[in-house]
């Protein structure tokens, strides 16, 4: 291992990969705390030196995304009584083998994008992985618990994204997008709330079939 | 091309045949100290196939020279692929080009002639085992390619001896986290193969759920022994494979490398049997998901390897 930033990017695409091939929520929920953890790891381990800016950045991701937002899912699957997704849409077996092909897709397209002179170069690859990644698990389960997990993982890509420019973004912007998560998490627990009360389950197939 | 210099080879490989059923005997040794028992002694194995060679052979009359022939061709193709490994650290005894296909090859010809052997029994018990081994191992055998093909990409070499020789020790300078991954990769073959733990549990007789131990269940006496003696050896082997992508020892003298081989094996085993003591067996559906993501892994320490 080169850097330790390379080691935490490496983790972070294993993480997504946990949360393809696994079928337990609460695995899915942990695997994306500990994306989380070393997310808010990563600007400490990019900056050749750390800031309050980037103290603050580490912090702040860390709190929402490994401790607050884990937190709140474990919460919502203990009230809603859902542990596995059951049968989700393209299998583990095809998921795991999609992601595979995002993470083939994701280096070959970070190669020839103009801002792959970045310090990392494992960054951007990484990054368009996770989003790959996440917008599988959105898409693929059928389970609204998952479906956040996978909007989660989403994010996570962006942020990665994200890091790229942390010098020149302001801390206020970064702020504001950890609280848009925040909330937009928040509602899709109300809603997944809704959707358990209203159908006795957590299937979002539920949501398309025509009622009076 | 036979290797000049055969010395050091034929030790690694005579030492790799003599501790092999020990290894088992480690991999019961660590579950007991697990479960708070004392546990069969580590050279039982040595005990049990002494047993059986003294005994007589009882053939069912359903059988051809199919089902007798399966041993012999499982041991010897076993000890084939022995052959082709570098076991010293720094070359094999025989190699070629593109041995590393000849080494799945000869461990598909063992997997083939035991299915046989289990088919030509006539029950479908067997058959069911059969089955489940030819399923679990289509899975496995495409991850065994993906890792020898990270590790070709890391050394450059196209031979079993070029890529888990000297060349080993400077990949792992500049690719640490894509040689990692593939061990990895390597193990949970090593536990799929061996019919270990997560895939199958190798203490159950006559389950429903097991794969390897009921294709040999109609075996009996020395034929049983060398059945018993090729699946302790493949899992050595497996071992083995391990110790040489994770330990180079290349200018280490004939003894330290040898006792290097040894420790490495033995840590193998003592792995196998945590990982067989913190973990339930899979369904029998989800076990094609675990070597898949065994597979995932290798693919993503391949791709690092061609950014």
């Amino acid at each position: 291992m080169r850097t330790t930033a390379e080691l935490l990017l490496l983790l972070v695409v294993l993480t997504d990969l946990a949360v393809l091939g696994t079928s337990r929520l609460r695995t899915c929920i942990r695997a994306v705390a500990a994306q989380g953890l070393l997310l808010g790891l990563l600007p400490l381990a990019l900056a050749s030196q750390v800031t309050v800016h980037i103290a603050g950045l580490a912090a702040g991701t860390v709190l929402v995304k490994a401790v607050v937002l884990p937190w709140f899912l474990l919460w919502a699957i203990r009230e809603a009584a859902v542990r596995r997704e059951v049968e989700p849409v393209v299998g583990f077996i095809a998921s795991l083998l999609l992601g595979a092909l995002a993470l083939a897709l994701a280096f070959a397209i970070a190669g020839r994008l103009p801002a792959s002179d970045v310090r990392e170069p494992l960054l951007i690859p990484a990054a368009l992985a996770t989003v790959m990644m996440g917008l599988i698990v959105l898409t693929t389960r059928r389970k609204a618990l998952t479906q956040v997990v996978g909007y989660l993982m989403l994010e996570n890509g962006i942020y990665l994204f994200g890091l790229t420019q942390t010098e020149s973004v302001p801390f206020l912007l970064e702020v504001g997008v950890l609280l848009d998560i925040f909330a937009g998490v928040f509602i899709m627990g109300i809603v997944v709330f809704h959707i358990n009360r209203e159908f006795d389950s957590l299937d979002s197939a539920r949501l398309s079939e025509l009622k009076d | 091309m036979i290797r000049a210099h055969v010395g050091s080879s034929l030790a690694a490989l005579a030492v790799l045949f003599a501790i092999a059923p020990a290894l088992s005997g480690v991999v019961v040794r660590t579950k007991s100290a697990f479960a708070g028992r004392r546990g069969a002694p580590v050279g039982q194995l040595y005990r049990d196939l002494f047993k059986l060679l003294r005994k007589g052979t009882v053939y069912s009359t359903t059988t051809t020279w199919v089902f007798r022939a399966a041993p012999v061709v499982v041991l010897a193709s076993l000890t084939a692929a022995c052959l082709l490994l570098p076991l010293d650290g720094e070359a094999s005894l025989v190699q070629f080009s593109g041995d590393l296909i000849a080494f799945a090859g000869l461990l598909a010809l063992g997997r083939f002639a035991l299915v046989l052997a289990g088919l030509d029994t006539g029950s479908s018990f067997e058959g069911m085992g059969a089955s489940r081994e030819v399923t679990v191992s289509s899975f496995a055998e495409p991850v065994l390619f993906l890792g020898f093909l990270g590790l070709v990409l890391a050394t450059r070499g196209l031979t079993l001896s070029a890529m888990l020789g000297p060349a080993l020790t400077g990949a792992w300078a500049h690719q640490t986290a894509s040689l990692a991954l593939v061990t990895l990769a390597f193990f949970v073959l090593l536990l799929a193969e061996n019919s270990r733990v997560p895939v199958d549990d190798p203490a159950t007789h006559l389950e429903l759920t097991m794969i390897h131990e009921v294709i040999v269940l109609d075996h009996s006496g020395p034929d049983l022994a060398v059945i018993l003696y090729a699946s302790a050896l493949k899992l050595a082997l497996f071992a083995a494979l391990i110790v040489e992508v994770t330990v180079p020892r290349d200018g280490l003298g004939l003894a330290w490398s040898l006792a290097a081989f040894v420790g490495g094996l033995l840590v193998v085993a003592v792995a196998v049997g945590v990982v067989e003591s913190v973990m339930a067996r899979l369904r029998l559906n989800r076990v094609p998901q675990l070597i898949v993501g065994a597979g995932a892994l290798a693919l993503f320490g391949l791709i690092l390897l061609l950014r």
